[in-house]
């Protein structure tokens, strides 16, 4: 399999993985005096589901925010859907296409799961307030539609019958599973997904893993995530990124990552001199 | 051919031509997806189930083939069950909670040549078990989720089957096979639960269900315009014959659920007028009720517990057409204004007009509760080799321990021995390919033994269920001994979580019961009764007097049945231990080993009979962290009050 081409490869399980969607070349993030992204390149193809991996402060989270813009790198280039990215505020990179969910949720506690979820289709509304707060023009038939979409995306992930739930009363493992619909909502290119399953017990997992890979497998959504639990990253991605203390040290198929001397170290424990 | 179906159906399928023909435009599918309530007249519906049955023809399906139905309640599955009659198949339903093996056998068993499932998790279990399941040829699934990746030359989506049986000019060949059924052809094979042996499939004609359907819905004045929700597992004979057969012949309509989790609402939002619940589903019901309500304001409260107290009084007596006086009827209404109605509507069952309670003895508190906020809740009695119906009762006549009047078309009759035999028009066809447990269940003139024990009841003339066959004795005089009756009554306190009645072959009844710790400590708690162990508490005299008292009043109900009445417990203690799976003593699923407890509790049994007031006794027992260790116990032994003959005839 020769994954250094940029037109695709098909993966193990037959799914065909098209050309780049993000392209990160050399990275460098720097807070002050601590360099929290050294030099780090990578890509992401369209339809396949890329970990993110590394030991804690390896910089993976600041990795999750330059690509959805939130932080700035002081050096390096980002290519998105073939476009070098300039200077973007986070919201003009979320209507580009990229979505995401937080390591510490980040829901609108008082609102029902619906509510919350409509929110993620903010990007795609074109009815201005006025029309919406009158009910004017196309307020209504947008307001179908995007509703439409939501409950399609709330059968999928099956929450059903909270859907009337304030978010504030939900379990953790359901918070997570609305934080992703959310994200789904807005119908991402590509969507981030910051530790989802951080938390959980076993079931919760499973249910989470089946339903990514569904997402992906339906919508052909292409998945960026970060996760510790390296059974759940293994069994999950398509290729693997390595990080340790701001540098890549691994990149590949998970065969490939798990055999790599240098990524056994860091996740061992040697010592860094 | 048309018109001769409408006037004879002789099938569902032509049940369907003649529900188009009369209501055409009424609605009678709905399922909740997306938030919406999606709807189906039965238009619509016979053309899906036409589409799909003509699809069923492309795969190859011959007559007599079977075809397993595997999924939660949903139209498309009831469809897809009449489409396999349309082209002379036998839908089977399948428990879709079912673990793969158990699905292996049936599937097996039946031979079946397809399925149809209704999601992934349903495909995933065939597809993992097809090397053992040699006859499978295709499957048909409804949810594609997460079967892109599939291999397809055996999996086929529903709607695709649908478009491709549109397009396959099979029209000819379909009116060819409905044309060739006939009403003693096979309608459905449903599994039995099999909890001692394999499951059996019972096969169940045409004629069983159509005419069992058209007598039930008469008996209840069942019309067009009711409205059911489907939410039992289609493999229960119960959801066959609501959801198919009473809802084809009556022509109402068919909701389904939007997810297993959203019962509750949509039952709401549905608002039936005909339901059918096993007694666990009234159950948590009334929970959720009491928990609110005990966390409602202190007005809310007050006023619930005092229209409830009302409800008690006249609601049944209402409900049964019994006189009641004008302050009360006038009490009850406001009652109505205030708490029944609404209460009601939040759980959804405003407008039941007849629901039925069956599976296994409901409560008599439980059942009290639901009729007297005028839900007109009903009891039955049944099995799958019935097509449900054996007995039911009648409005009106409604009496808790009984289970109501043979349904129409039913005969009767109690043998020496106690058990309950039955001939009716549902009376099942045979066992599939079981000659033998068709010869040991049903006689050669369509008698059946149903394997419980049970007598008419000389005041109502209602039939009244005791127990299992096999778990009914002899005292040593030959008067009938059903432990399970008597300890079901004990158990039916709050205060007794277990009981086991001693008597086959003996000359007096005894008992040894087992208190419910939560029950009876929260008592203690509000009268200041100290304890320091579980064995202290049951030995607490003041515990002995009042489960004395509770054994008198089960004494008292048992003495008015003649049959019964020398099951009436006339020495009983109150055991030192919990009855433990742990130790042997009780099934994982709780029910107690009669056997076991005889034996390793013989020296108390001993004293029972012998008239000993106290009795010093040393158990084993097993810590939850499987150390052993033992436990000993002076135990005191009660006499209860016992009506004899003398004292009942004269009562």
């Amino acid at each position: 399999m020769n994954i250094q081409a940029t037109e695709g490869y098909v993966t193990e399980d037959g799914r065909k993985i098209g050309g780049t969607v993000l392209d990160l070349k050399n990275i460098t993030l720097r807070f002050g005096g601590l360099t929290a992204i050294n030099d780090i390149s990578f890509d992401i193809r369209k339809g396949e589901i890329r970990a993110i991996i590394g030991p804690n402060g390896a910089g993976k989270s600041s990795m999750l925010n330059v690509i959805s813009g939130f932080y700035k790198p002081q050096e390096g280039e980002v290519w998105f859907n073939g476009k070098k990215r300039s200077a973007v505020k986070p919201y003009e990179v979320a209507r580009q296409g990229v979505a995401r969910t937080f390591q510490n949720i980040a829901l609108f506690e008082g609102m029902s799961v619906l509510d919350n979820v409509m929110t993620g289709r903010l990007n795609l509304m074109k009815a201005s307030m006025w029309q919406q707060a009158l009910w004017i023009g196309k307020a209504e038939k947008e307001e179908i539609e995007n509703r439409q979409k939501v409950e399609h995306i709330i059968d999928f992930l099956e929450i059903q019958a909270i859907r009337k739930t304030p978010v504030g009363r939900l379990p953790y493992g359901l918070k997570k599973r609305v934080e992703l619909a959310r994200a789904l909502a807005a119908e991402p290119d590509l969507l981030l997904l910051d530790e989802p399953m951080a938390g959980m017990n076993v079931e919760e997992k499973e249910d989470m893993s089946r339903f990514i890979l569904d997402v992906n497998d339906e919508f052909g959504t292409t998945i960026a995530l970060i996760e510790h639990d390296m059974g759940v990253v293994m069994d999950l991605s398509d290729r693997v990124v390595v990080m340790d203390y701001g540098r890549k040290i691994g990149d590949g198929v998970p065969d490939e990552v798990r055999n790599n001397p240098e990524v056994i170290d860091a996740y061992l424990g040697v010592s860094h001199d | 051919m048309a018109g001769q179906a409408s006037a004879h159906p002789v099938s569902l399928p032509h049940l369907l031509a003649r529900n188009v023909a009369r209501y055409g435009d009424r609605t009678a599918y709905r399922e909740k997806e997306f938030g919406i309530w999606q709807t189906w007249t039965w238009s619509q519906a016979h053309d899906e189930i036409r589409a799909f049955a003509l699809g069923l023809l492309t795969l190859g399906v011959n007559q007599g083939d079977h075809i397993a139905v595997v999924g939660r309640n949903r139209p498309a599955l009831f469809w897809s069950m009449i489409a396999a009659q349309m082209v002379g198949a036998v839908p089977v339903p399948l428990y879709q909670d079912a673990v793969a093996e158990e699905i292996v056998f049936t599937l097996n068993n039946c031979s079946a040549r397809f399925v149809v499932a209704g999601d992934q998790e349903q495909v995933d279990k065939i597809v993992d078990a097809r090397d053992e399941l040699k006859n499978i040829a295709h499957i048909v699934y409804l949810d594609g989720r997460g079967l892109r990746k599939y291999d397809h030359s055996f999996l086929t989506s529903y709607k695709n089957l649908q478009e491709n049986g549109l397009q396959s000019g099979l029209e000819a060949q379909l009116a060819q096979r409905i044309e060739d059924l006939k009403l003693d052809d096979t309608c459905v094979m449903l599994y039995t639960s099999g909890t001692t042996s394999n499951p059996k499939g019972v096969v169940l004609s045409n004629r069983n269900i159509i005419e069992t359907s058209k007598n039930t819905c008469e008996f209840d004045d069942l019309t067009e315009h009711e409205e059911i929700l489907a939410y039992l597992p289609m493999a229960w004979v119960g959801d066959f014959i609501f959801a198919m057969g009473q809802a084809m012949w009556s022509g109402f309509c068919v909701s389904c659920p939007e997810s297993p989790d959203t019962m509750q609402q949509d039952l709401r939002e549905i608002g039936p007028t005909y339901l059918f619940a096993p007694p666990a589903i009234f159950e948590r019901q009334l929970t959720q009720v009491l928990i609110r309500m005990e966390d409602a304001s202190k007005i809310k409260k007050a006023m619930f517990d005092h229209f409830m107290a009302v409800a008690l009084e006249v609601g049944p007596k209402i409900l049964d057409g019994e006189k009641v006086s004008l302050i009360d009827r006038l009490h009850y209404a406001l009652g109505n204004i205030f708490v029944y109605g609404p209460l009601k509507d939040t759980i959804g069952l405003r407008r039941i007009r007849v629901g039925y309670t069956a599976g296994e003895a409901i409560g008599p508190d439980l059942f009290k509760f639901y009729r007297s906020i005028g839900i007109n809740l009903k009891q039955l009695y049944g099995q799958t080799e019935a097509t449900v119906f054996i007995t039911q009762q009648p409005n009106g006549e409604v009496y808790n321990e009984t289970v109501g009047v043979p349904s129409p078309g039913v005969e009767l009759k109690v043998t020496d021995e106690g058990e309950i035999h039955y001939r009716s028009p549902g009376v099942f066809v045979e066992y599939y390919n079981n000659e033998k447990s068709t010869a040991e269940t049903k006689t050669n003139d369509n008698w059946v033994a149903t394997g419980d024990a049970g007598f008419i009841d000389k005041k109502t003339g209602h039939l009244r269920i005791i127990d299992r066959v096999k778990d009914v004795g002899k005292m040593a005089d030959g008067s009938m001994f059903a432990p399970k009756y008597v300890e079901n009554k004990l158990k039916f306190y709050p205060e007794i979580l277990e009981a086991v009645v001693f008597g086959a072959g003996k000359d007096r009844c005894m008992a040894f019961i087992n208190i419910d710790l939560t029950a009876v400590g929260n008592w203690a708690e509000r009268n200041n009764i100290a304890y320091a162990s579980y064995q202290e508490l049951s030995q607490n005299p003041q515990v002995l007097d009042m489960i004395e008292k509770n054994v008198a009043k089960v004494n008292q109900s048992i003495a008015e049945d003649e049959m019964l009445s020398s099951c009436q417990i006339h020495r009983f203690l109150v055991l030192h231990k919990e009855l433990d799976p742990d130790d042997g003593e009780m099934t994982r699923t709780r029910k107690v080993r009669r056997g076991v407890i005889a034996d390793k509790f013989s020296d108390l049994v001993n004293a029972l009979y012998e008239d000993k007031k106290t009795i010093y006794t040393e158990t084993d027992v097993t810590y939850e962290d499987g150390r052993a260790g033992k436990i000993s116990a002076n135990l005191e032994i009660r006499d209860a009050a016992v009506l004899s003959i003398e004292q009942r005839l004269a009562g």
